[in-house]
């Protein structure tokens, strides 16, 4: 609800300053790029994100900055235009030279801006849970990788007895790619072909009664059925006000959901939506010390005390304050010399445990699941015992499972290392 | 307020159980039942779900008057704990502050912050639990409802218990649709656990029923009877299993088309509500107006905004915001038509262009005055759920009304456009500018009237969509391209060209999508009505006369 036109205007300033004077503003700040969609349709999710690193920024400098240095932040929008991402991308790196980007969020956008951040040898942070198949030189995922989000959750629902699958997603790489995913770990584990259906719908789509419709007749046939939804943004509404209004209730057939979060649910009436599940590795109603703290300086700082924290948002905080760490270790923002700071280095979650970054450029982190309250907070029903390695290269495709990621390791130092013909692809993506 | 609420809660649900708190008072003979109730109450604050389930189950066993209120607040996650005490209370939230009732004996504790109490959490097992154990025991509530749901609920999952308690019901009952439900369940446990000829009677009785479960048992039982070798009893129970499956898939088919017609309707009146105000603006007037559908964005904001001014009236709230957004969108369509689009008349391109920036203006005033997030817009009792004609057929309700009002728009606009003077003025200017002129009609604030009333009816559509879909501030652009289509298809500047449009797309499309997927089907429309174009270029209902040949 609130926002912050003081701010941006200030920040817009700010980068128009220092546009004008670059040479003398370089010395004594660390400039941060925030590159995501403040207009356009992407603008719901990345809004919250671009705040985030606001907040954390504010909080580092309120701190001492990093390097006896101020941070500052330099915001772009690339207004959910994919090829203008690239374009901003290019334009953070070579015009405002800035040490490091937090930014993007849908697959589409990340891809587009891989090869400029690889060319200008650029350090990007990705904050949100993705398909895998991917580790760049260049880019560390914060977010999950299937088997931190998707593969767990899967096996909650088989140990709670279901046996028919429905993968229904948007259509698009993530879900696309997540759902052969599934449907090849689902077959690897005795599910038999006329046992899963898949079905995919349009962005934006809003007239759901005759999948959900399908749905209802595939999961009347005696055998407990559940639903994996890797459906995106604002198509989830109308399908979940379809499902309660045709009486399938989270007892009869649950949904789980990877793109459902705190943030989704607070623009709807979560009646409809109560026991359906989601798989994240935050929730806002883990109980910790620093969860408490998290939300309310978030809170404090956005002017809402309503305003609920997401799991993207754990995963950018975790992105910057493992960054933050390797540049004092590395006592130099050169990408080449944090990149290898990066591994082996731990923070506590905002869930309790402690994420570690990979030398595969994925993080470990724990997985939750929730089931959907009527409050739109989650009520935490499961979670994994320990943290769980984010893997970028899933196992249960036949074409991935013998490819590996390693920048640490000399004898590999690739994103696509094939473990049969000892080759890099040259190709991280 | 919310008190009030709440106890008329306890005590309706009480009065469901057919007793009341005083009377629980003079039980007291039987303490040892008492104590494992309060036991089992006690119990709940545990974190574990298995321990929750074991005394669910003690509660539901109990015979307390009190079980079926414990069990059904927590299902509606009403029940929390005291966390200092582990006092087990209903809280009733407000705000940051909950009142609390202890829930064993029924006192109220006052007013406590919400950071002192926790929910008792349950999870969808318990869920099912739950529900399947105040079905049991809302047998004998006196609401036909209550007890219809109850007794679909248990046959789900028949067994002695239930058994029991449908013949017991039996002799009591009167409604013939209930009767009729609790012989389905007699008849299915008699099927899953009789001999060979009760098999068989049950099947006669089981093959009127549309309930999945006995598709499923019957399916199942045919599948029990292998061998070549068969006695004639299971022949002919293996024959009357045949014959009831296909006589059960034969109807179901028939209410998956009746279904298939009713999903195509409604996604037809959904695209009428959305192009009908289109159809007078493009095609009465001929201005392309790319904002159309930001119009309809701002009718499901007033939606949005009323509802905040009244918190307590959801129930009529989209029906108040009905005006109010027609008339907001109709000035704000005034204002666009008199600052804008009224210097660009006669050059369709600049007014595509211009309209353009202006949804773009719209969209992103949106998100800076409101908010890029989308905003909850509740849906009143009356139009959530589905009316149930049988087990296999369900229309949703607000799909329902939707339908209704959609034709409601579209009558009361062929009347205001046939039988008013208004009418008669904006159908002169569109046949014939000059001439209208000439008679006196002041044809320039026509054109602002009738763009005015294309963007007051997008504005009403907006309240009906608030209803189905996100209200954000892309909810526009998920409809403008359709509405197009539909006028375009339909023929321009008719109004029943929208409507038959509408409907041949929305039933086209749900007929397409379960056969080819809804992207597929997306795109074989697009194509059929790109090739009608090409074979009838003014659509389905063209206009004829000297209008039609500029």
């Amino acid at each position: 609800m609130k926002k912050h036109p003081l701010l941006s205007i200030c920040l817009l300033a700010l980068s128009l300053f220092s546009l004008g004077a670059q040479a003398d503003d370089h010395k004594d700040t660390i400039k941060v790029g925030v590159l995501h969609s403040l207009s356009g349709t992407m603008a719901i999710s990345e809004t919250t994100l671009k705040d985030t690193v606001l907040m954390m920024i504010e909080e580092q400098n309120k701190a001492g900055g990093l390097l006896g240095k101020k941070l500052e932040a330099v915001v772009v929008d690339p207004a959910s235009d994919w090829p203008l991402f690239a374009e901003k991308m290019r334009e953070l790196i070579e015009v405002h030279e800035v040490d490091v980007i937090f930014g993007c969020w849908t697959s589409v956008s990340r891809k587009s801006v891989l090869p400029v951040v690889e060319e200008l040898n650029g350090l990007l942070f990705y904050p949100v849970q993705y398909e895998g198949e991917e580790s760049s030189k260049n880019v560390f995922y914060t977010g999950a990788s299937p088997n931190q989000q998707a593969i767990p959750a899967v096996d909650y629902l088989m140990d709670q007895g279901v046996k028919r699958w429905v993968l229904a997603g948007t259509d698009y790489v993530y879900p696309r790619t997540t759902n052969k995913i599934l449907e090849s770990y689902l077959k690897l584990k005795g599910v038999a072909e006329k046992d899963i259906m898949i079905n995919y719908t349009p962005f934006g789509h809003s007239d759901w009664q005759t999948i959900v419709s399908d749905i209802k007749s595939f999961g009347s046939m005696g055998k407990k059925t559940a639903v994996v939804s890797t459906i995106n943004g604002d198509a989830n509404v109308p399908f979940y006000k379809e499902l309660g209004n045709q009486g399938l209730s989270a007892d009869d057939i649950p949904v789980v959901a990877f793109s459902v979060g705190e943030e989704e649910l607070s623009g709807i009436d979560t009646n409809p939506l109560i026991g359906h599940l989601a798989a994240w590795n935050y929730f806002q109603s883990a109980e910790s010390d620093a969860n408490d703290t998290f939300i309310e300086t978030w809170q404090k700082f956005i002017g809402n005390d309503t305003r609920v924290t997401n799991d993207p948002m754990e995963a950018t905080y975790i992105g910057f304050k493992m960054w933050a760490q390797a540049v004092s270790k590395a006592g130099s923002t050169e990408v080449d010399e944090v990149r290898p700071a990066m591994y082996g280095l731990s923070l506590p979650n905002l869930t309790g445990g402690t994420a570690v970054m990979n030398s595969n450029h994925h993080l470990s982190k724990p997985v939750l699941i929730g089931e959907i309250q009527d409050d739109g907070q989650f009520e935490i029903v499961w979670q994994t015992e320990g943290e769980v390695v984010g893997d970028a290269w899933t196992d249960f495709l036949p074409e991935s499972a013998v490819i590996v990621s390693d920048w640490a390791n000399p004898a590999i130092n690739c994103g696509n290392y094939n473990t049969k013909t000892k080759k890099c692809s040259g190709q991280n993506f | 307020m919310r008190n009030f609420v709440l106890l008329l809660i306890l005590f309706s649900s009480l009065f469901s159980a057919g007793l009341s708190w005083s009377n629980d008072l003079e039980i007291k003979s039987n303490t040892l039942s008492k104590q494992t109730f309060n036991d089992a109450v006690n119990g709940l604050s545990s974190k574990k779900f298995t321990q929750k389930k074991t005394y669910i189950q003690a509660i539901a066993e109990s015979k307390d008057p009190r079980a079926l209120v414990i069990l059904q607040q927590l299902l509606d996650s009403k029940i929390y704990f005291l966390k200092k005490t582990k006092t087990i209370v209903i809280a009733e939230l407000d705000g940051k502050n909950a009142e609390i009732w202890n829930a064993i004996s029924g006192t109220n504790l006052g007013i406590l912050t919400k950071r002192k109490i926790k929910k008792v959490g349950i999870n969808n097992k318990l869920r099912r639990q739950l529900k399947v154990e105040i079905a049991k025991l809302s047998l004998g509530s006196p609401s036909k409802k209550i007890r219809t749901q109850a007794a679909e609920e248990i046959i789900k999952g028949i067994d002695e218990v239930g058994l029991q308690l449908f013949t017991d019901r039996l002799a009591i009952e009167k409604n013939e649709s209930i009767i009729k439900i609790m012989q389905t369940g007699i008849a299915l446990y008699a099927f899953n656990n009789g001999s060979v000829d009760e098999q068989l009677g049950a099947v006669k009785i089981l093959s009127d029923s549309l309930y999945p479960v006995v598709k499923n048992t019957l399916k199942k039982g045919l599948k029990d009877i292998t061998g070549s070798a068969l006695s004639t009893k299971k022949l002919a129970l293996k024959h009357a299993l045949e014959a009831s499956i296909e006589k059960i898939d034969y109807k179901l088919s028939w209410y998956k088309q009746a279904e298939n017609i009713f999903f195509g309707i409604s996604l037809g009146s959904v695209l009428l509500l959305a192009a009908v105000g289109l159809a007078i603006t493009f095609g009465v007037m001929g201005v392309i107006n790319m904002a159309h559908g930001e119009m309809l964005m701002l009718g499901a904001y007033t939606t949005y905004i009323i509802q905040q001014i009244m918190p307590n009236a959801t129930a009529y709230s989209p029906l108040v915001a009905i005006p109010f957004a027609f008339i907001f969108t109709a000035l704000v369509g005034v204002i666009i038509e008199r600052s804008i689009i009224r210097h660009l008349y006669g050059r369709p391109l600049e007014t595509l262009l211009a309209t353009f920036g202006i949804s773009l203006i719209l969209q992103q005033a949106v998100r800076s005055i409101i908010s890029p997030q989308n905003r909850a817009v509740a849906t009143p009792d009356w139009m959530s759920g589905s009316l149930q004609i049988n087990p296999a057929l369900a229309l949703t309700y607000n799909r329902l009304y939707i339908i209704l009002f959609a034709i409601a728009v579209l009558i009361g606009l062929m009347i205001l456009l046939q039988k008013t003077r208004f009418g008669l003025q904006v159908r002169a200017v569109t046949q014939n500018r000059t001439m209208a002129k000439a008679m006196g009609i002041r044809t320039d604030w026509i054109d602002a009237y009738t763009f005015g009333l294309g963007s007051g009816i997008a504005g009403m559509a907006g309240v009906a969509l608030s209803q189905l879909t996100n209200v954000g501030p892309n909810l526009g652009q998920a409809y403008i391209i359709d509405s197009f289509m539909v006028v375009v298809f339909g023929g321009v500047g008719n109004l029943w060209g929208t409507f038959f449009g509408a409907m041949t797309l929305g039933i086209a499309n749900k007929y397409l999508e379960p056969m080819t997927g809804a992207v597929i089907a997306k795109v074989v429309i697009l194509i059929f009505i790109i090739l009608f174009i090409q074979k009838r270029p003014r659509g389905m209902f063209a206009l004829k006369g000297r209008s039609a040949e500029n």
